[in-house]
C-alpha cells in the first residue's frame, strides 16, 4: 500500500469506525437557535452518547407531545465529526409540523429525541474525490464534505457547484465561496457570471478525477443535476442523489 | 424520552388512525426518492425476468405484460422517511400470476427484486404472494411516469416503499434471504410499517 493509499498517513482522522445504523433514540440539546434566513433555523446540539458519523449522513429528529404523541423527520448534519456538537439547517415548510416547531418555537435548552447517524450510500468516505451539485438547502451535505475535506487537509477532493436563486437564497454562501466553491446564481449576476443555472462547461471543469458524485436538492432540482453530470460525461453509475419535496 | 416541550399533538383522531406509528399525511403530493440517478428507460426496452429457483424461468416483454390478466391495488402506501399517502391506485399485474407461470420450487422462501439500474431490495416469499404484491404501469389511470419507476415498478404496498422496486427487471427467487441494496446500507430486513421496522436493530 502506497503511503498516499487508503492506508496511509492522508487518513488519520478519517471515519472509518462508522456503523450501519445507530438504532438507539438518544437525546440532544439546543445549544444555540438562530435564523440565518426567515425561512430557515440553524441548531447546534449537543448528543448525549454521540456516535462517529461521516459527511452526508443525517439524524432522526423526534418531538413527542404530553399525550405521547410523536412526529420525526430526517435531517442532513452540516457539521464534521470532530465538532463537539452537531449542526442541522432546517427550512421552515408552510405547515411542516417538525420544521415549523424547530423554526419557532424551539429554543436554546430544549432537549429533543435524536436518533443518528443514518444512512451510508449518501455519505463521503472521506477517501474518494467527490464532486457535490446541490441545491437549496440540499448544500448542507455538502458543507459537511467540505468541512471534514478542509479538517483533513485534503480540500481538493471534495468540489461543490451550489446552485441557489441569489446569495441571499443560498444557505452557507459565504463559507462555501471561501472553500472555493462554484456557486451558481439563477437569478442574480454576481461578479462575472451571469444569472443561470449552472452550465455543462463549469460542471465538466471540475470532473477531472471524480468518481462519485453528490446530488442533493427538491427533485426538480436532482433531475436537472442529474442530467447536467450525465451530458458532462460521468456515468450513472457515479452519482448518488438524495431528494426532497413533493411532487404530482 | 422526554416530552418536548411546547409540541402538542396537531391532528385530531380521524385519518390518522390509517397512519403507521411515525408516518404523516403527505397529501396530494408524492414525493420522489431515489437513491440513484433516473434511468431513461423506453417501454419497448423494458422486460421482467421470473428466475432462479423456479421450473420455468419466464421473460415477459412489455406487450407480454398487457396480455396478462389485470390487477389493481387501491389504499395507503408509507415510506420510511415518515411520509404516507392515502387512497393511491395503482394498476398492472399480481405478481401470483407471474410466480404462477414460473412455478417456484418447494426450497424458494425468499424473493431478490432487482430494477435495470443495478438497485436491489429482498423480500420473503410470502410478502410478493396472496395479492399483496404488483407489477404495476399505471398510476391514478395514467402511465407510471419515469421518476417514479416507469415504465414498470414492483408494488409492495404492505412494506415501506423502499421495497416497492422501481425500474424493475427482475425477481429471482432465493432459498436464502440476501439483503438488498437498502438493506446493506443500514435500512430494516423486512420494513413493516406498523410495526416501525426502519433500521437495522429494529424488532
Amino acid at each position: 500500500m502506497s503511503a498516499d493509499g487508503p492506508d496511509g498517513p492522508d487518513d488519520v482522522g478519517a471515519i472509518d469506525a462508522v456503523t450501519a445504523t445507530t438504532t438507539a433514540w438518544t437525546t440532544g440539546r439546543i445549544i444555540t437557535h438562530d435564523l440565518p434566513a426567515p425561512h430557515l433555523v440553524r441548531l447546534r446540539m449537543h448528543v448525549e452518547d454521540r456516535q462517529r458519523h461521516r459527511p452526508g449522513q443525517h439524524y432522526l429528529i423526534r418531538l413527542r407531545a404530553p399525550d405521547d404523541y410523536t412526529a420525526q423527520r430526517s435531517y442532513s448534519l452540516a457539521s464534521d465529526d470532530d465538532d463537539p456538537l452537531v449542526e442541522f439547517l432546517v427550512e421552515r415548510l408552510p405547515g411542516g409540523e417538525v420544521s415549523e416547531f424547530l423554526a419557532d418555537v424551539a429554543e436554546v435548552g430544549d432537549v429533543l429525541e435524536l436518533r443518528g447517524p443514518i444512512g451510508r450510500w449518501f455519505s463521503w468516505d472521506t477517501r474518494t474525490p467527490a464532486l457535490c451539485l446541490v441545491g437549496g438547502t440540499g448544500v448542507v451535505p455538502a458543507v459537511a464534505m467540505t468541512r471534514t475535506a478542509r479538517r483533513l487537509g485534503r480540500p481538493d477532493l471534495v468540489r461543490v457547484v451550489a446552485v441557489g436563486r441569489g446569495p441571499d437564497d443560498l444557505p452557507y454562501a459565504d463559507e462555501l465561496d471561501r472553500a472555493g466553491a462554484t456557486l451558481a446564481f439563477t437569478r442574480q449576476s454576481v461578479g462575472e457570471r451571469p444569472a443561470g443555472p449552472p452550465t455543462r462547461e463549469e460542471v465538466a471543469a471540475l470532473l477531472d478525477g471524480v468518481e462519485v458524485a453528490f446530488v442533493c436538492g427538491s427533485s426538480r432540482f436532482a433531475a436537472f443535476a442529474e442530467g447536467l453530470l450525465t451530458e458532462a460525461g460521468l456515468s450513472p453509475d457515479a452519482i448518488r442523489v438524495e431528494r426532497f419535496g413533493v411532487t404530482g | 424520552m422526554p416530552v418536548t416541550r411546547g409540541f402538542f399533538r396537531r391532528r385530531p383522531d380521524g385519518p390518522e388512525s390509517r397512519l403507521p406509528p411515525g408516518q404523516y399525511d403527505v397529501g396530494a403530493g408524492w414525493p420522489v426518492l431515489t437513491a440513484e440517478a433516473t434511468p431513461h428507460l423506453e417501454r419497448d426496452a423494458w422486460s421482467v425476468r421470473v428466475d432462479g429457483l423456479v421450473d420455468r424461468p419466464t421473460t415477459w416483454t412489455w406487450d407480454d405484460v398487457q396480455q396478462l390478466p389485470r390487477s389493481a391495488y387501491t389504499g395507503d402506501i408509507h415510506c420510511v422517511t415518515t411520509w404516507s399517502k392515502f387512497d393511491v391506485t395503482f394498476g398492472g399485474v399480481s405478481v401470483d400470476t407471474l410466480l404462477e407461470a414460473a412455478g417456484p420450487t418447494a426450497d424458494a422462501a425468499f424473493v431478490v427484486a432487482h430494477a435495470s439500474t443495478g438497485y436491489t431490495t429482498n423480500l420473503p416469499l410470502a410478502d410478493v404472494t396472496g395479492g399483496r404484491a404488483w407489477l404495476v404501469w399505471e398510476y391514478a389511470g395514467k402511465p407510471l411516469t419515469r421518476e417514479h419507476g416507469g415504465p414498470v415498478r414492483l408494488l409492495v404496498p404492505h412494506l415501506y416503499f423502499w421495497k416497492s422496486a422501481k425500474w424493475i427487471s427482475r425477481l429471482e427467487l432465493v432459498a436464502e434471504d440476501q439483503p438488498g441494496f437498502w438493506e446493506r446500507n443500514g435500512y430494516h430486513d423486512r420494513g413493516d410499517p406498523w410495526r416501525e421496522q426502519r433500521y437495522q436493530g429494529d424488532a
